[in-house]
């Protein structure tokens, strides 16, 4: 009956096959919602017109998705899993498969330009308050992908199996041994062996190339499908949605994403191609940043080389972790205390005062408990680095500004997040770098940083004076 | 003649955080297929004893001009054939044995000593150069790039001697005569091999030249490939700016 109702596609251009088409489209339409589909997320979609620069990522992010999907089909054709083949295999790809080079270069440059746009997205997202209600499931699902990217990465890297991918994947793995109790018999678990071996690129090889792509593409799809069921944010965090054509119906703010975000979009894939053409067939190794130099050297489980360092879009966590030393301990324990004091002075529910006490003080005894007691800083820096990784699920609630986007946000929000994107960006760098004294003492400042942006979210965006939303988008 | 040969001889700086690199010659050209035939030629007869090239097929030195009989009769000494991938006979436990560590393969050497200091062909130019006399090492070789590295100086007949001279130079510093005092190192050649100083370096350049070209023997036409793919961008670009600006002449 549901199908019966619906109207005929309206074709607007004339032609022979005019009358053949628009009946093809009924017939399907009356077996798959295809043109609901169309207009519920392209032609009728309506998004705010005053999308910047900074909007331009999303649609990016799915491009170099299919990019990676696309070109690792390829590479998966003469690419080898195996730990006496699997280095070779690639410089065949790279030397004798015709165009193998290209295949591979998309895939490695890709594999950077991922977490470029990805982070840039985010960034987004932090600036204009794009995760504040209603759209927090919106960015929950975003930083789901954002794991599911991280393992994808964690574990393709490993294939090509030269002296970073093997020591890169052995530090990271042994950093489960951290755990108490379980850990060495988990990171056995992990491996499949007692060391990074065949056994454990062949699991990673299978995580890579059907796991974690088929979660990511799910993921993906619910991303879009919450996005369009409560609409797209934009730079000025005001809802479309509020004033709407009284005869049409559709926000007076909007515009319908295909055609203008579609060709816009298009535009945006150009200039990004120009940019990631110009690193592809110019500098493939980006200065050792996208193909790390030891890389080309194969795997050789009784070599370690002096300094092992990820690729850098997991830098900025490494240098957590890096910096949770022994001495770090007694900061860190000062740095709970303090705020479980705030939250005791500022919070007047009883509950949450106990909890966050009670909380705090186990943290403390297991940091600088008695000997024997606390736990060894290497699992704290683990847990240090995780939770700066799952800490921005968190975000929809920390934040408690009365408005979303940065333009109305007060100078005390804007200092912060700018000190966030330092410290990202310092932590990062020192990730790449080998340890010195005056680096951990760096790294350990600007993890306080990043921690204190989120963790006194609640308290500085409350305090800040913002300035009125405006009623309509400005540009 | 000597004394020429003091002033071009590199000085190098042994420090903790290591040093400095020779850079390659700029006139090194990836198109100069003259040089790269003469690398390769070195390469097969010097190198390829020990150090395979295993993931380089001998045809692909048709690259640079080479015809399928010239690499057969000129540059193959074993058995292989031309489509064969460029491996050798040596047992890489016994060479163990014998080296301490098995000859590493070259294929990727260019591309795995690049660092911060320098390009990989930089790297190679200077360790190429760097060998000096050391009775202390069991080859009686050392190296200025590679402290204690197990392989002798291979090319040493066409080098000549080197040694390591330790100078402590005076430098001015201030107004009250005040000097700073410089250890520098600096490669002194002893012996005269069977080139001169420039027609080793320039040998060895050649040498480069090749291992960087089988470090990725597509370089050359990515770049090319890269200069179409991105003149057909701009164009597209054009396309893509223009009609994004006529669908959205009237969102204001």
């Amino acid at each position: 009956m549901a199908a019966a109702e619906k109207q005929p596609v309206a074709i607007t251009w004339a032609g022979p096959l005019n009358g053949a088409l628009s009946g093809l489209l009924t017939w399907i339409d009356q077996r798959f919602p295809l043109m609901s589909l169309w207009r519920d997320h392209l032609a009728e979609y309506y998004a705010p017109k005053n999308f910047n620069f900074w909007y331009y990522f999303g649609s990016l992010a799915m491009f170099v998705l299919v990019l990676q999907i696309v070109t690792g089909i390829f590479l998966t054709m003469h690419y080898k899993p195996d730990a006496a083949q699997a280095f070779a295999s690639v410089e065949y790809i790279m030397r004798d498969v015709p165009a193998g080079w290209l295949i591979r270069y998309l895939h490695s440059t890709g594999a950077s330009f991922f977490f470029i746009v990805v982070y840039l997205h985010m960034f987004r997202g932090l600036m204009y308050g794009s995760y504040r209600k209603p759209r927090e499931l919106v960015w929950i699902i975003g930083m789901a992908i954002y794991l599911c990217l991280m393992a994808e990465a964690f574990f393709g890297y490993l294939l090509p199996w030269g002296q970073m991918s093997y020591w890169g994947a052995q530090v990271i793995v042994n950093l489960f041994d951290a755990i108490p109790w379980v850990g060495p018999t988990l990171a056995i678990w992990i491996r499949g062996d007692y060391v990074v071996a065949d056994a454990t690129l062949n699991r990673f090889f299978a995580f890579h190339v059907i796991a974690i792509p088929l979660l990511l593409l799910a993921l993906v799809a619910a991303h879009i499908m919450a996005l369009h069921e409560v609409g797209s944010n934009n730079p000025d965090g005001v809802e479309i949605k509020k004033v709407k054509d009284p005869k049409t119906g559709h926000p007076l703010d909007g515009i319908p994403f295909h055609p203008y975000y579609t060709v816009k979009d298009t535009l945006g894939v150009v200039v990004f191609l120009i940019v990631f053409g110009v690193i592809l067939f110019f500098m493939p190794e980006f200065g050792g940043y996208f193909l790390e130099y030891n890389n080309f050297i194969p795997a050789d489980p009784l070599k370690t080389p002096p300094h092992i360092a990820p690729v850098w879009y997991f830098t900025p966590f490494y240098s957590i972790l890096r910096a949770t030393t022994e001495d770090f301990m007694i900061y860190l324990a000062l740095g709970v205390a303090a705020y479980v004091v705030l939250i005791w002075r500022t919070v007047a529910d009883l509950r949450v005062r106990t909890a966050a006490a009670a909380v705090g003080a186990v943290l403390i005894f297991f940091m600088k408990g008695p000997e024997g007691l606390a736990l060894d800083p290497k699992v704290w820096g683990v847990a240090l680095m995780g939770v700066g990784t799952l800490i921005y699920f968190l975000l929809p609630w920390l934040d408690r500004s009365p408005v979303k986007s940065i333009r109305y946000k007060g100078p005390i929000t804007k200092t912060a997040l700018a000190l966030f994107v330092v410290s990202f960006f310092v932590l990062g760098y020192l990730g790449t770098l080998s340890v010195t004294e005056g680096r951990t003492l760096a790294a350990q400042v600007f993890t306080f940083i990043y921690f204190a942006f989120f963790l006194l979210m609640p308290w500085y965006t409350r305090a800040d004076k913002t300035r009125p939303e405006p009623e309509r988008v400005t540009w | 003649m000597l004394a020429c040969l003091l002033l071009t001889a590199p000085l190098v700086a042994v420090a903790a955080e290591g040093v400095k690199l020779d850079r390659l010659p700029a006139d090194v050209s990836p198109h100069d297929a003259i040089s790269l035939q003469r690398g390769a030629h070195v390469y097969v007869n010097y190198c390829l004893g020990c150090h395979s090239a295993a993931y380089m097929r001998y045809e692909r030195l048709r690259d640079f001009g080479l015809t399928e009989s010239q690499i057969r009769d000129n540059l193959i000494f074993t058995g292989a054939k031309v489509g064969d991938l460029m491996k050798i006979a040596m047992d890489p436990k016994e060479s163990k044995e014998w080296f301490g560590a098995p000859p590493p393969d070259l294929t990727l050497i260019a591309r795995s000593r690049a660092s911060g200091a320098g390009s990989g062909a930089d790297w190679l130019y200077s360790y190429l150069r760097g060998f000096y006399r050391d009775p202390s090492r069991p080859t009686g070789w050392n190296n200025t790039v590679f402290p204690n590295v197990a392989m002798p100086h291979v090319l040493w007949q066409l080098q000549g001697e080197q040694v390591l001279r330790t100078e402590v130079r005076a430098i001015p510093r201030g107004s009250k005569g005040e000097v700073e005092k410089h250890e520098l190192q600096r490669l002194v050649l002893e012996k005269p091999g069977s080139m001169s100083a420039a027609e080793y370096d320039r040998m060895v350049a050649d040498l480069v030249n090749f291992l960087v070209y089988m470090g990725e023997p597509s370089r050359q036409f990515r770049i090319e490939l890269g200069i179409y793919v991105l003149m057909f961008l701009g164009v597209m670009f054009v396309f893509a700016y223009l009609l994004k600006k006529e669908y959205w002449k009237d969102v204001h």
